[in-house]
């Protein structure tokens, strides 16, 4: 703890020596930072490098609490209820946006309950199989899961998890019914595809990268528009005949409506600024994705995504017609 | 030899100055936290992961290492001297270790237990060093099928750690699997018995439950009496095994450990199962299963061994897939992404000195936790002379910040106030809570895996008998069920009901 205090107040020095400019005063105390799942998943992770980053740049701590649990509604909703005063902020992914569909009776309102920060980053997926599934490309996938579809099983990490939404669209975009099987998490949904129990199933680069490098499991396509540094071989949905497949998990800092716009926007600079810096790349790089654009991490653009998000998502899992609540 | 240069190579890296004290660190801390009641090992990492950052990688994770394996530690401590299981594992160490702390025998139980858990985490270490690799092959055959035959066994079980009547070890059993029902339904999204509460949708917490059921239960009853007096009213007695009590552990800590390793390597409830299978085992081969319940060594001996090996095993998957097997490892994934080391099928190659490293650090953070806590335990005993009313207090408030913790829920507080309440009433009607905790944890994990089996044989109930785990695991059910009917077991289990009576 000691040290990192005595790190904050060299970056505190710091700042006042560069930005005397910023004469609010706001922050000068420590912030906490929603993360609506718990510790040691992607988004957490996501969490704790920007957060480490953006401290230093602040001048103050800001501190991750993890409250998970219902979908990352109950972290999502504490924030909406919580001072609007710049200290309580909240890291969320793609489920601020699906969460509005998915849950039919939200305690807050996700395009009304509040401010925007910015983007930070944007996760692709990969469609992936157990190593020994017998197509060998995109092309051949989908002309097998269309003749197989009924002995076909593809697994997902729960209701309203990023891999139940790109299995979603997978299943939409082939237009087969596919068997699907429900984990509890990621973790145990990855074993049983290397254990080959299960046949299929489209997941966060985070967690399928090693195992694809490690030749432990099959990957057909990425889910990005363009191809991934890491994997330049693997062609993306849109190449491999799936165009509207395209699907990344976007995460973003909101603070609760009516955080004061020079706090917001102090946050939105710290955000920019810790995007820039290249140790914050090499360390998404490992999470199989990069930094956003300082021009995504602003409010405006984090508002526009989650309402064009919002408006996509909703005819999708009406489709598919399941619900979280 | 491949193993003897591996070995090597991590004993060096783990046996310097800085990973050494790094090392010593996180047992000390695990020991800690272990010993305060409710605050586990998930909630202290996840405070701590932020201070890895200005570490070196192979440090922060002997360390992290070292919480988890110490709070194994601490965890029982609690459980032997004020009935209070930390973690889910030590509630068994909580049935016998507690009644030889009311016996005055604390200082014999807390030894018993290091000395069971240095066995097995040393055992548990060799198996990881030699047979990592082929240990993954057997825990990938397993699938939804041969996890419903495997929780089906430990819930049979589970009916054998009652030594009241099976009547009520069996209600108990059906009260925990109701109670796992609570929470979102993987499988529909449906909400069940939350009473539309959302801080409920995930399930009702563990810890909240144990806490509850075991340890705000017990504090009612000791205030039932006269509350100036200490824990245990009767004297302490001596701190160590005798040469008896040595020889009464020693084969229920082989078979604890065995078990302990096997289990360990599943993910979910694996070090869980093998406390609780460990338990049942050593009553079903005593000579003596009278004593089990009133502080019998081996109800001691053998769940701590098997859950301390199953603690050392269960890094196996994450070592050598990437995939954590509980939310610790989850946490150690997180670490170990933070500090640019993703985890997976390559982390052995990739990074020898870190993947053997932490093994390395386990043995020796293992022989530091004997080293540092039998000097201990004659300090925990002395707590028990601190007076009932200064005592009870300070526990409570340690639960309620331990409880919420682990998820910042204060619905989770609510869940420990109405679980205290239920405990109580159960121990004026003479039900045990262990059974109830073991329907708990395996309930859902034995649901689950039942409808995803189904799932993925298209509702042919035959997979359960076609793979041959799966059949092998029924064919052990139907055994374990069929000694607990045999009418001479009945009769033993009658005279042993009345005596308890």
């Amino acid at each position: 703890m000691a040290l990192s205090v005595k790190l904050a107040a060299v970056a505190a020095a710091a700042v006042f020596a560069s930005n005397s400019a910023f004469a609010e005063g706001y922050p000068d105390r420590s912030i906490t930072m929603v993360v609506p799942f718990s510790a040691g998943g992607p988004t957490d992770t996501v969490g704790r490098l920007i957060a480490e980053k953006m401290s230093a740049d602040l001048g103050q701590q800001i501190i991750v609490e993890n409250v998970g649990g219902a979908g990352g509604t109950l972290g999502a909703g504490q924030v909406a209820g919580a001072e609007a005063d710049g200290y309580t902020i909240l890291l969320h992914h793609i489920g601020m946006a699906t969460s509005a569909t998915l849950y039919r009776n939200l305690a807050y309102k996700p395009l009304e309950a509040f401010e925007y920060v910015g983007l930070v980053t944007e996760v692709p997926m990969t469609l992936v199989a157990r190593k020994d599934f017998e197509p060998t490309d995109l092309a051949g996938l989908i002309t097998y899961v269309k003749e197989n579809a009924e002995t076909i099983t593809m697994a997902n990490a729960g209701i309203g998890a990023a891999s139940h939404l790109c299995g979603m669209l997978f299943m939409q975009a082939v237009d087969a019914p596919i068997v699907t099987v429900p984990y509890k998490g990621t973790g145990p949904a990855m074993t049983e595809l290397l254990g080959g129990q299960i046949d299929i199933m489209c997941d966060q680069t985070t967690n399928t990268a090693e195992q694809i490098k490690g030749g432990t499991i099959k990957a057909y396509a990425v889910t990005s528009s363009a191809r991934l540094d890491i994997f330049p071989d693997l062609p993306t949905v849109a190449e491999g005949g799936l165009p509207g497949m395209e699907v990344s998990i976007w995460h973003g800092i909101y603070a609760p409506k009516g955080t004061p716009a020079e706090a917001t926007d102090r946050l939105a600079t710290a955000l920019q600024n810790a995007l820039a810096d290249p140790d914050i790349a090499a360390k998404f790089a490992e999470l199989g994705t990069k930094p956003s654009p300082a021009a995504d991490a602003t409010p405006a653009a984090l508002k526009a995504k989650l309402e064009s998000e919002i408006a996509r998502w909703q005819p999708v899992i009406e489709k598919a017609g399941v619900y979280a609540d | 030899m491949d193993l003897l240069s591996n070995l090597g190579l991590g004993f060096a890296t783990a046996a310097s100055p800085e990973n050494l004290l790094f090392c010593l660190i996180g047992v000390i801390l695990g020991t800690l936290i272990g010993v305060l009641p409710g605050i586990g090992a998930t909630a202290t990492i996840a405070m701590l992961l932020p201070i890895t950052f200005q570490l070196e990688p192979v440090s922060s994770l002997i360390m992290l290492a070292g919480i988890y394996y110490g709070a194994q530690y601490g965890g029982s401590t609690t459980a032997i001297l004020i009935n209070m299981p930390g973690e889910s594992s030590s509630a068994v160490t909580a049935i016998d270790g507690y009644q030889m702390a009311r016996q005055g025998k604390a200082g014999t139980a807390l030894a018993v237990a290091a000395l069971g858990s240095f066995f097995a985490g040393t055992v548990a270490t060799l198996l990881v060093a030699i047979f990592a690799p082929p240990l993954t092959i057997i825990a990938l055959k397993f699938g939804a099928a041969e996890y419903f035959s495997l929780m089906l066994l430990g819930l049979v079980s589970a009916i054998a750690l009652a030594h009241g009547s099976i009547l009520k070890a069996l209600a108990m059993v059906v009260l925990g699997l109701l109670l796992g029902v609570v929470g979102t339904d993987i499988y529909t999204g449906t909400p069940r018995f939350t009473f539309g509460v959302t801080a409920y949708a995930d399930g009702l917490n563990f810890v909240a439950l144990a806490v509850g059921v075991f340890g705000i239960a017990e504090i009612l009853r000791n205030l039932e009496g006269d509350q100036d007096r200490t824990v245990l009213g009767t004297k302490l007695g001596a701190l160590w095994p005798s040469r008896s009590d040595l020889k009464a552990m020693f084969a229920p800590m082989v078979r604890g450990t065995a078990l302990g390793s096997a289990l360990g390597i599943l993910p979910g409830g694996g070090a869980v199962l093998a406390a609780f299978a460990s338990y049942t085992v050593e009553k079903r081969l005593s000579n003596t299963p009278e004593q089990f319940g009133k502080g019998a060594i081996a109800g001691v001996a053998g769940p701590e061994s098997a859950n301390n090996a199953g603690a050392q095993t269960s890094f196996i998957p994450l070592l050598t897939l990437g995939i954590p097997a509980n939310p610790v490892m989850a946490l150690m994934v997180g670490a170990m992404i933070i500090q640019g080391i993703v985890p997976g099928p390559n982390v052995a190659t990739d990074q020898p000195a870190l993947f053997w490293g932490i093994i390395a650090s386990m043995w020796i953070g293992n022989l530091m936790l004997i080293v540092l806590n039998l000097p201990l335990i004659g300090l925990w005993v002395k707590l028990l002379k601190v007076p009932y009313h200064v005592l009870f207090p300070v526990i409570m408030a340690f639960c309620s910040i331990g409880v919420y913790s682990v998820n910042s829920n204060v619905y989770d507080l609510y869940a420990v106030a109405g679980f205290g309440l239920l405990g109580y009433v159960l121990l004026k009607l003479r039900c045990e809570p262990a059974p109830l905790l073991l329907g708990f944890v395996l309930g859902p994990l034995l649901e689950e895996n039942l409808r995803r089996a189904m799932i993925l044989g298209r509702g042919d109930p035959i997979v359960f008998v076609t793979r041959p785990i799966s059949a092998t695991l029924l064919v052990l059910t139907a055994l374990v069920l069929v000694v607990v009917l045999m009418p001479s077991v009945n009769k033993k289990r009658a005279e042993v009901f009345s005596e308890s009576d």
